[in-house]
């Protein structure tokens, strides 16, 4: 079948979107941005077409004609298999590739115990997993550095210690091991991947051999499909760096406005923000920007401003938000100045102030540099869509619904739980139009 | 609560006080009362007490305001000062004034009249563009014309003429309340502990919002009351502040330097109470004496051209000898031009002459004080064993 | 230098010469007897300089040269080494930094002491700490004109008066000390006359951009065009002779329907014309430049090329009232405009030029210029109807230059406004 693919190159993940024919969401890609633009939008592609291929296997007639209750099992079985295979190929690959830097000279005098080390340690990781790709396996994140790093690090110590390998010269390994994992794109065995996987979804359920073997013949089938891929236009922060043709690219201005507007058609405002940038647009009643603002040069009050804090807490990013909900008197930031931030904090803590009331603030003071930025670009009208990483943040989210109460009186607010893929989908939307010859003077 | 505490905290409801309700109590008093704005710096208030008007000074919002609209008009690279003003204006707070007056200390506060003049197109908007040339019969006399149409503008406002009587009147006035100021400054110097900063400077800013005749009477009660308190004496330097003319620190940043170990025993805080080193009134056409101590005694500062070389960071020096201060704290808002182009030159200069100086910058919502407090008690520390040697 | 193609018009040669001559009389000035005078370009006063045969340097062309020639981020170095504050004008600090590492000219060659300082103090607060600065410096005299702001947008008569009386009795007497000659107000008088005939050329060549496609890029290639008649030349037959051609290439180039010469090129097709409002970058000028050609924008009116004279708005040096003519020049720079004079010229400026856009460059050092630029930039989108656009950057400090930034915006503005022109369409 045909599709087009929005692909949304940001500073800290690499989204991507698939649409069908009929400009529905067909599947959806993310990936974090790493170094290397080009793996990302790679990668970010190759997952938004898994996605697609589940999803289209899931409108197939033989799998509706699985009893509702059994389908969600199998889907979540059949993902969670597949995730696992794809897991364990690119454990694979760590291990060869920590296998092979193990040649510097560096590892001279430890070679063979370093080997050791790694044999044992990659055994442990594969023997976790099953149960990390279990229906209650607790997984960080979807991304193969977070899953597989920091247990395999956890894993790695007692083992040099037993060993006499210096701890930090695996760590430097590793670190080096990831980057070359991360930075080439994975060859994609969807086929032989979720076939693996279907004999495990389909275990331990009720379905009989006939209906097993309609659905195994139907993920075949869904697993061969040619999906051609008609237009393929690219946003983002990185999007200069994309190999694409110049027509192909558009701003993320634009991509937000447009992504917003087919989310929720009656919005007429939208803030973004994002890692790098805060960015304010309006547009009007067809998703066309009418006028938009960015942060100035200075990156204050973006989200990586959160990622300063959370790593001067030593904490996740994703759990300031929860704690600043807990605030009983914010306290009143001044700076959000990124670089000032960490010694704001440090002495705030110092004068015995409550972590809680400090986060309150910090979210407050990032969302009033938002509110200047909106006033900037002409205002919040209605609807008010809010998109970008920091709009999964409640304490965020919080603050801003306080203050345009308080500054523009009552708004609708938006927020889409895929908000972080409405840049991807702004750019698939152009790219249908693209695809559809429509005359674009861009 | 001792008398001293009672007029400070009077004071500091005032300072405070970002809705102005002493302005706007005093214009309600009687009908068809006027209050004129005017930022840092220097205006003559003479004129705007003349007209029966209440000159209310605009030093920014301080740390408490959340600056929200503000921000909307500003680069990063702006100090906060305009920022506090805008915020102010747009979110109503000034809307009781029926003019203000920007004094030319530098572009941003130049450009903050235009942007005044388009977002309260009804009310009365000055630049005071005081002469750079002090010669009497060219800048003499262009400022003559300049107070003369002020004069006019503001009898306009107000209905009725301002004649000669009032502006004289008016000019005995403020320089009744320059004295005053002055010797509140000298009891400082001389009794630091008895009349802290912190206290020197709620009192001063107190004036920003009252009418003279009442300040007047608070500055002489607080100076009254101040030596009556009983309040020890401390191994503190004596240190003199340089920079802080225009955007305001806060409060609690003269109060760091004063718990970091330092007595300031002078600063350039609120000029306008002090431009003047001697009395104004003289016999004669009033708009010429004011003219007369423009050109011949307006205090050294960075948006004054000094016109003789030479003699840059001279009043300074002069300053820290009569204070007989240990050492100079260079602090001067964020991207504030006048004071940070000035501060090489003073500098250069203070160092010719030996005397020790540190410098910082803050804004006028510094919240971070610790690093200020610490620099300062270094400072104050070295300056000490310096003196002692 | 790594660019081998880059296109020039063939005025440009001339211009390029001027300055050379001009360089060398000011390595040979104590020689030749000839009295070096330092200025500004606001308010310039370059005909009473050349009546009295005096030769003037420009602290800020300098340093926008040394910005050019990537120089600039070592001199402002040296100024913060020497206690200045990085958050001021690198301008300043570019220039004390070129005079601490030996006052080396932008052709190389060294550039003499000053014999005065011209301190035209005119809309900018800074030139007046410079020059204090610089007497720091110099042991040579100072002639401070002092230009009144127009706080209610209007020259008065009053403040006409007062910067006559200095030039009569601070500046030509200052002149007369230092060059040892008397003042010849019939020498003034011609010079003045020839600056009338350039500047009606150079608004022939600015207003031709009113045409479409335009044959000139009013602001890139505008600060080229302003160049002789904002600095040393203003007032010499010379400059009358790079005007006349300038005028003829740009009229030729309207007559064929050609747009304007840029580095890249000329650029062929013209798809959005902009306003723009603030100084240019000068340490990636080119890359600036080329933002602007790859999407075939080209800038119709600007407001940085009337910071040394708004000759648009029908000022004309006038010979038979030399002195008021001089107060009314300097008074009418363009920073010495409030900003609802500001606000109105860029609004008419978008409308008599046809423009698609607007953009302000917002400079970090130059508050004269920035302060209240996003209150400008609103009220013009209210008034025009026109969304503007808005960047950040410096004058000649690189570390204030982020490339991707800056075409990030560009592109996104000028992708809307092409998403615009396609609704409309």
């Amino acid at each position: 079948m045909r599709g087009v693919i929005g692909i949304d190159l940001g500073s800290t993940t690499t989204k991507a979107i698939v649409l069908d024919e009929d400009g529905r969401v067909l599947g959806r890609g993310i990936t974090n941005s790493r170094s290397n633009y080009d793996v990302a939008c790679a990668v970010a592609r190759n997952e938004a077409l898994i996605d697609s291929r589940f999803n289209l296997f899931r409108s197939r007639a033989a799998f509706e004609s699985v009893a509702a209750g059994a389908r969600d099992g199998i889907m979540q079985r059949l993902e969670l298999g597949f995730r696992r295979e794809q897991y364990s190929g690119q454990l694979d690959d760590l291990q060869a590739a920590c296998t092979e830097h193990l040649t510097g000279p560096r590892f001279s005098k430890v070679r063979d115990a370093a080997q050791g080390v790694l044999e044992s340690s990659f055994a442990t990781l594969r023997s976790e997993t099953r149960a990390l790709f279990s229906e209650t396996g607790a997984r960080r994140s979807n991304f193969f550095r977070d899953l597989a790093g920091s247990r395999l690090l956890e894993i790695m110590e007692p083992c040099c210690r037993e060993r006499s390998v210096p701890f930090d010269l695996m760590m430097g390994l590793y670190d080096k091991s990831i980057i070359g994992v991360e930075n080439h794109v994975p060859e994609v065995t969807f086929e032989s991947n979720v076939m693996c996987a279907m004999g495990d979804a389909l275990e331990g359920g009720s379905l009989d051999d006939i209906r097993s073997a309609a659905l195994r013949a139907q993920l075949e089938d869904v697993a061969r499909e040619t999906l051609t891929e008609a237009c393929v236009v690219g946003t983002g922060y990185g999007r200069a760096r994309l190999p694409f043709p110049r027509e192909n690219i558009r701003s993320e201005i634009l991509c937000h406005g447009l992504g917003a507007h087919a989310m929720f058609p009656e919005t007429r405002t939208v803030l973004d923000i994002g890692g790098q940038d805060t960015k304010a647009i309006q547009v009007d009643a067809d998703g066309i920007v009418e006028s938009f603002q960015m942060n100035d040069r200075c990156a204050a009050g973006c989200g990586r401003y959160l990622g300063y804090i959370a790593d001067e807490m030593n904490m996740g990013v994703q759990d300031l938000g929860p704690m600043a909900l807990r605030a009983k008197t914010p306290v009143k930031i001044n700076s959000t100045c990124t670089v000032f931030a960490g010694a704001e904090l440090r002495d705030r803590l110092a004068i015995g102030q409550r972590r809680e009331d400090i986060l309150g603030g910090l979210h407050r003071a990032m969302i009033l540099r938002a509110m200047s930025l909106l006033a900037r670009s002409g205002g919040i009208r209605d609807e008010f869509t809010f998109t970008g990483g920091v709009a999964n943040n409640e304490a965020a989210v919080k603050a801003l619904e306080c203050l345009v109460q308080e500054n523009y009186g009552e708004r609708h607010l938006n927020i889409s739980p895929d908000s972080i893929y409405t840049g991807a989908l702004g750019a698939a939307l152009f790219a249908r139009r693209h695809a559809e010859g429509e005359k674009e003077v861009a | 609560m001792s008398r001293v505490a009672d007029i400070v905290t009077t004071c500091e409801e005032l300072y405070e006080d970002l809705e102005f309700s002493a302005c706007r109590a005093w214009k309600e008093e009687a009908p068809g009362r006027h209050a004129i704005g005017y930022l840092p710096m220097w205006v003559p208030r003479e004129i705007i007490h003349a007209a029966g008007m209440l000159p209310v000074g605009i030093l920014g919002g301080g740390d408490k305001l959340e600056i929200i609209r503000g921000d909307a008009f500003f680069q990063s690279y702006i100090c906060h000062l305009p920022r506090s003003v805008i915020e102010l204006v747009l979110k109503g707070n000034l809307d009781f004034l029926d003019g203000c007056l920007f004094p030319s200390i530098c572009d941003i506060v130049r450009n903050l009249s235009g942007m005044w003049q388009l977002l309260r197109p009804d009310t009365y908007v000055r630049y005071v563009d005081v002469p750079q040339n002090f010669e009497p019969d060219r800048g003499g006399r262009f400022f003559r014309t300049e107070l003369r149409k002020l004069i006019d503008d503001l009898g306009g406002i107000a209905g009725r003429p301002v004649t000669d009587d009032a502006l004289k009147h008016s000019i005995e006035l403020y320089d009744e309340n320059r004295r005053l100021i002055r010797e509140l400054y000298d009891r400082r110097s001389a009794v630091p502990w008895l009349v802290p900063t912190s206290e020197v400077y709620l009192v001063q800013r107190a004036g920003m919002v009252l009418p003279v005749e009442a300040h007047n009477d608070l500055v002489r009660e607080y100076l009254a009351a101040a030596e009556m308190d009983d309040r020890p004496e401390r191994d503190n330097s004596r240190v003199v502040v340089s920079g802080a003319f225009c955007e305001q620190p806060p409060l609690d940043l003269i109060r760091t330097l004063e718990r970091a170990g330092c007595y300031v025993v002078d600063d350039d805080f609120m000029l306008v109470n002090r431009w003047f080193a001697q009395d104004v009134a003289r016999p004669g056409d009033p708009v010429d004496a004011l003219v007369t101590a423009f050109l011949e005694q307006g205090i050294a500062n960075p948006a004054r051209y000094e016109p003789h070389a030479g003699t840059k960071g001279q009043d300074l020096i002069e300053c820290v000898r009569r204070r007989d201060a240990d050492g100079i704290i260079f602090a001067a808002p964020s991207f504030c031009d006048p004071a940070l182009l000035e501060r090489p030159m003073l500098q250069k200069a203070v160092e010719a002459a030996g005397i020790p100086s540190t410098a910082f910058k803050y804004s006028e919502n510094t919240g971070q004080l610790q690093p200020i407090r610490e620099q300062a008690g270094t400072f104050s520390d070295s300056v000490k064993l310096w003196s002692s040697v | 230098m790594t660019a081998p193609s880059v296109h020039k018009e063939p005025s440009m040669a001339r211009q390029k010469e001027m300055i050379s001559q001009h360089f060398k009389k000011l390595t040979t000035a104590h020689e030749s007897g000839k009295k070096v005078v330092y200025t500004f370009v606001p308010g310039n006063l370059t005909e009473l300089m050349l009546s009295f045969d005096c030769l003037p340097v420009h602290p800020e062309i300098n340093a926008l040269q040394s910005g050019m020639r990537k120089k600039s981020a070592g001199y402002i170095a040296e100024a913060e080494r020497h206690g200045h504050s990085e958050d001021v004008c690198t301008y300043v600090k570019c220039d004390i930094g070129m005079l601490k590492k030996g006052n080396i000219g932008p052709t190389g060659e060294h550039i003499p002491p000053p014999d005065l300082l011209l301190l035209s103090y005119t809309g900018c607060f800074t030139f007046m700490k410079w020059f204090e600065l610089l007497r720091e410096e110099y042991d040579c005299p100072v002639a401070m004109l002092h230009v009144p702001y127009q706080g209610d947008g209007e020259i008065t008569d009053d403040m006409r008066e007062y910067v006559i009386r200095q030039l009569r009795e601070d500046v030509i007497p200052k002149f007369e000390e230092v060059t040892g000659q008397a003042f010849d107000i019939d020498r003034l008088k011609d010079l003045l006359a020839s600056s009338a005939r350039a500047e009606d050329d150079l608004v022939t060549v600015l207003e031709s951009a009113k045409h479409r496609p335009s044959p000139i890029d009013a602001y890139f290639g505008g600060v080229y065009y302003i160049g002789p008649i904002f600095t040393a030349f203003r007032g010499t037959r010379e400059a009358e002779a790079y005007y006349r051609e300038l005028r003829e290439e740009v009229q030729e180039r309207m007559r064929v329907g050609a747009g304007p010469i840029t580095p890249e090129g000329p650029l062929e097709k013209e798809r959005f014309r902009l306003v723009v409002e603030g100084p240019p970058n000068w340490t990636h000028f080119r890359e600036f430049w080329r933002m602007f050609h790859e999407e075939g924008a080209v800038v119709v009116a600007s407001t940085y090329t009337k910071v040394g004279g708004v000759y648009d708005r029908g000022f004309r040096h006038d010979p038979d009232r030399p002195f008021e003519t001089l107060a009314e020049y300097c008074l009418g720079c363009y920073t010495n405009l409030n900003l609802p004079t500001r606000t109105d010229m860029i609004s008419k400026y978008v409308e008599d030029y046809s423009a698609d856009g607007f953009l302000i460059n917002s400079i970090k050092s130059c508050n004269s210029f920035s302060a209240g630029q996003l209150l400008i930039l609103r009220e013009v989108e209210e008034r025009t109807g026109i969304p503007g656009a808005f960047v950040e950057t410096d004058l000649v400090d690189p570390r204030y230059f982020s490339a991707s930034n800056v075409k990030n915006r560009l592109e996104s503005y000028f992708q809307m406004l092409a998403q615009k022109q396609v609704q409309a369409s």
